[in-house]
C-alpha cells in the first residue's frame, strides 16, 4: 500500500510507502500525532488521501468511501451502537451488505462464540463492561470477514490486566480468522508483544518496518533505538568503513566495530546505539574494555539491574546485570561487543 | 438509672425528634409548592372549570350565558337542528373545520420535520464554539412578536409580494401565483412560526450523537441512507417525538397565522372558537369546542408519551432486528 496526503496546514503523512502482507499482523507504532492514526483512518476510508495510492490486493481503493471497502476497524472508543443489542452490533455489516437472514445468524452466533459473548447477545451494549465491550466491537469487525481489520489503539482503555489478556486473545483470533491486522499503538511493549512486523513512524514517516526482534536489536534510527526499549546512545565519528562495517570513535577515543544500519552512511559524525543488556562490565584495568568511568547509580527492577555510569570522557551509559555488583563510586570497565553496536541513522 | 431506662428514653426521645423533622420537612414542602400550586389552581383549574361549566350552558342573546342546563353545545359540533321543525340532521361543516387544522397541524409538523432535521444537524455537526451563534440565529425570531412575523410573511407571500414579483421577474409567470388566503398559505405560515420547536429539541438529541457511531456504520458498509436511517433517527427519536409534539400541539391550535393568511375564510379550530365568542356570540358552543380540542390533544399527546416498560423495548429491538435483516 502507499499512501501520501498533504493537508495546506498539516502534512500529516509525508511520502509514505509501506506493503502490508497477507495474513499478517501488522503495527504501527509511534507516539501521538505520528500520523499513525491517520494512516489507518486513510485505509479506512474517513480520511482521503491528497496524493497517492492505496492498493488492497492490486486494486486502488483510495477514493472508494468506507462502506465499499472490504475494510473493518475496532475503535478506540469501541463505537458500539447504543441503540442495539449485542447480536444486533455484530450482526450490522453483514445485515448492510444484504446477506441471507440464516447466514446473519449463523456468523452472529459464531462470532459470538468466538468472543465468549453468547451468554450476553441479548443485552444492551452500555450495560457492558469495558472488556465485554472491546469483544463485541472485535467481534462486529470480524463479522464480515474484512480482507483486513484495522484496530485503532484498541487496548488503551483497559487495565493493566485486561490488557494482557486480550494482546494474547487478539493474536489467536488473527490466527484462527487468517485476516489481516493492521494494529496502531503507541506503546511499543505492545507492539513487540503481538505483532509479526512493526512500522515505527514519527511526524508522518515511517523509519523503520522490521519484525520486532529486528527492530529491538537492529534499529535503523536514532528515534526508533530511543523509542523502543531501553539504548545507550553514544557520539562517534565513522572512521572509515571496512567490509560493510564502520569502524567508530568513540569521544573518548577509544575505536570499535560497529554494524551499519545503512549503505549510506559515509564517514563522519554518527550515533551509535547499544542496549544496556548488551554492556559487558569488567575491572577498570581490563585491557578489552572499550570504555571506562565511575558508577553513579545503581537501580533495581525486579528481573535485573541497571548500573549508571558516568563515562570518564563525560556521558553516562547504562549497563543491565543479573547480579548486582559492585557501589556506587566504584570505577568500572566496559565492554561494548562489535555484534551489538549498532550505528544509527540521524532523526 | 438503669442502662435499659436509658435506651428507652433515647430511643423515645429520637421517635419525637423525627416525628417533629418529618412535620418540618412535609411543611417546607408544602410551603415550596404553594405559589405554583396557587398558579396552577387560580390559572389552570379555575379558568377550566368555567370552560367546562360554560360548554354545559344556554348561550345568552348578546353573549355570556344563560343559566340553564343543556347539552346542546355538544350536540351542536356533530348535527344541525332544522329551524322549522326542530330535527336534528348530521353535519360535517365543525368536523371539517376540524380535519383540516389536524391536516395543517400535522403538514406543518412534517414540513418543519423536514427542514428542521438537516438544520439541527447541521448544527449539531459544527464546532463546539460555532453552535451558539447558529442556535441564536434559529431563535432569533422569537425576538419578534408573532403578529409582526406573520404580517411580514403576508406581505412576502400576497400577490404583489417578493415571491410573485421575483417570479414574474424572471419570467416564470405572468399571472400572479395566488397563495395568500389559501391552505398553502397557512401552512407554510404553521411551518414558519414554530420551526424553532422543531430545531431546538432535535438539535439537542442530535448534539449527544456521537458522530464516531456514524463512522462505525459507515465502516461497516452502511451506505449514507442508511446511516441515516438506522443510526441516526433511531438515537435522535426522542427529539423528533418531543419537536413533533411542540409543533403540532401549538399548530392545532393556531390563531392569528390562519386569521391572517387564510384570511379567515379557511378557519381552523383556533379561529372557530373565537368566532364564537365574538360574533357568534355562541359561548357554550366555544367552549364546547375549546374542551374537545383538548380532549383531542391530551389523547393524542397520551399515545406518544405512553412509558414504554421493559418488554416494549425488547419487542421493539426485536423488531428493528428483523427489520435489520430483512
Amino acid at each position: 500500500m502507499r499512501f501520501g496526503t498533504a493537508d495546506q496546514a498539516v502534512i500529516a503523512l509525508d511520502d509514505v510507502s509501506v506493503t502490508i502482507r497477507e495474513n499478517e499482523f501488522f503495527t504501527l507504532l509511534g507516539p501521538s500525532g505520528c500520523g499513525k492514526t491517520t494512516l489507518l483512518r486513510l485505509i479506512a476510508g474517513f480520511e482521503l488521501p491528497t496524493s497517492g495510492l492505496i492498493l488492497l490486493d492490486g486494486q486502488e481503493i483510495g477514493h472508494l468511501p468506507p462502506y465499499k471497502r472490504p475494510v473493518n476497524t475496532v475503535f478506540q472508543s469501541y463505537a458500539l451502537f447504543p441503540h442495539m443489542t449485542v447480536a444486533q452490533n455484530i450482526a450490522f455489516g453483514l445485515a448492510m451488505l444484504g446477506k441471507p437472514t440464516s447466514e446473519i445468524d449463523d456468523t452472529t452466533r459464531r462470532m459470538l462464540a468466538m468472543v465468549r459473548m453468547e451468554k450476553l447477545a441479548d443485552r444492551r451494549t452500555d450495560q457492558l463492561s469495558g472488556g465485554q465491550q472491546q469483544r463485541v466491537a472485535l467481534a462486529r469487525a470480524l463479522a464480515p470477514h474484512p480482507k483486513v481489520l484495522l484496530l485503532d489503539e484498541p487496548l488503551s482503555a483497559l487495565d493493566f490486566k485486561l490488557r494482557k489478556e486480550m494482546q494474547i486473545e487478539l493474536k489467536r483470533l488473527q490466527n484462527e480468522t487468517g485476516i489481516t491486522f493492521v494494529f496502531v499503538t503507541h506503546d511499543q511493549e505492545e507492539a513487540l508483544t503481538m505483532s509479526d512486523r512493526i512500522a515505527v513512524m514519527d511526524t508522518g514517516h515511517i523509519l523503520q518496518v522490521d519484525a520486532p526482534m529486528d527492530i529491538y536489536n537492529r534499529p535503523t534510527h536514532r528515534f526508533v533505538a530511543d523509542f523502543v526499549g531501553d539504548i545507550n546512545i553514544l557520539d562517534a565519528e565513522i572512521d572509515q568503513i571496512r567490509d560493510g562495517r564502520g569502524v567508530v570513535r568513540l569521544s573518548s577515543g577509544a575505536t570499535a566495530t560497529a554494524r551499519l544500519s545503512s549503505d549510506t552512511l559515509a564517514p563522519g559524525a554518527v550515533s551509535v546505539a547499544i542496549r544496556p543488556e548488551h554492556v559487558r562490565l569488567c575491572g577498570a584495568d581490563d585491557g578489552n574494555r572499550t570504555l571506562a568511568g565511575a558508577i553513579s547509580n545503581i537501580v533495581f527492577f525486579g528481573s535485573g539491574t541497571h548500573i549508571h555510569i558516568d563515562l570518564d570522557g563525560g556521558g553516562t551509559v547504562i549497563a543491565q546485570t543479573t547480579q548486582g555488583g559492585g557501589a556506587i563510586g566504584d570505577r568500572v570497565g566496559l565492554i561494548l561487543p562489535d555484534d551489538h553496536l549498532q550505528v544509527l541513522m540521524d532523526r | 438509672m438503669s442502662a435499659a431506662t436509658d435506651h428507652r428514653d433515647a430511643k423515645a426521645r429520637l421517635t419525637e425528634a423525627n416525628r417533629i423533622w418529618a412535620h418540618r420537612a412535609r411543611r417546607t414542602r408544602i410551603l415550596l409548592l404553594a405559589p405554583a400550586l396557587v398558579v396552577v389552581t387560580v390559572f389552570g383549574l379555575f379558568p377550566l372549570t368555567i370552560t367546562l361549566i360554560y360548554s354545559v350552558l344556554e348561550p345568552g342573546t348578546y353573549g355570556g350565558v344563560n343559566w340553564v342546563l343543556s347539552g346542546e353545545a355538544y350536540v351542536q359540533f356533530l348535527f344541525e337542528r332544522d329551524m322549522f321543525d326542530d330535527t336534528l340532521g348530521f353535519t360535517t361543516s365543525y368536523l371539517q373545520i376540524f380535519g383540516r387544522s389536524i391536516g395543517l397541524a400535522f403538514g406543518a409538523t412534517v414540513g418543519a420535520l423536514i427542514l428542521g432535521f438537516p438544520t439541527a444537524y447541521f448544527i449539531a455537526s459544527k464546532p463546539q464554539e460555532q453552535r451558539n451563534l447558529w442556535l441564536f440565529l434559529v431563535t432569533l425570531p422569537f425576538w419578534t412578536n408573532l403578529l409582526i412575523r406573520t404580517y411580514a410573511m403576508l406581505l412576502i407571500i400576497r400577490d404583489e409580494g417578493l415571491i410573485n414579483l421575483s417570479l414574474k421577474g424572471i419570467g416564470i409567470i405572468d399571472k400572479p401565483i395566488g397563495i395568500l388566503y389559501t391552505d398553502t398559505a397557512v401552512f407554510l405560515g404553521l411551518i414558519y412560526s414554530y420551526l424553532p420547536f422543531m430545531v431546538l429539541p432535535l438539535y439537542a438529541s442530535l448534539e449527544k450523537l456521537d458522530f464516531r457511531l456514524v463512522e462505525a456504520a459507515y465502516d461497516l458498509y452502511a451506505s449514507r441512507f442508511q446511516v441515516l436511517r438506522r443510526i441516526i433517527i433511531p438515537i435522535a427519536k426522542p427529539g423528533i417525538v418531543a419537536g413533533c409534539i411542540l409543533v403540532f400541539i401549538p399548530g392545532l391550535g393556531a390563531y392569528i397565522t390562519p386569521e391572517l393568511l387564510g384570511g379567515g375564510k379557511k378557519l381552523m379550530i383556533g379561529n372557530m372558537i373565537a368566532l364564537q365568542f365574538g360574533s357568534s356570540r355562541n359561548w357554550p358552543f366555544g367552549s364546547a369546542a375549546a374542551l374537545i380540542l383538548m380532549a383531542f390533544v391530551m389523547v393524542a399527546l397520551l399515545f406518544y408519551l405512553r412509558r414504554p416498560c421493559p418488554q416494549e423495548v425488547v419487542d421493539r429491538y426485536n423488531k428493528i432486528w428483523t427489520r435489520l435483516k430483512q
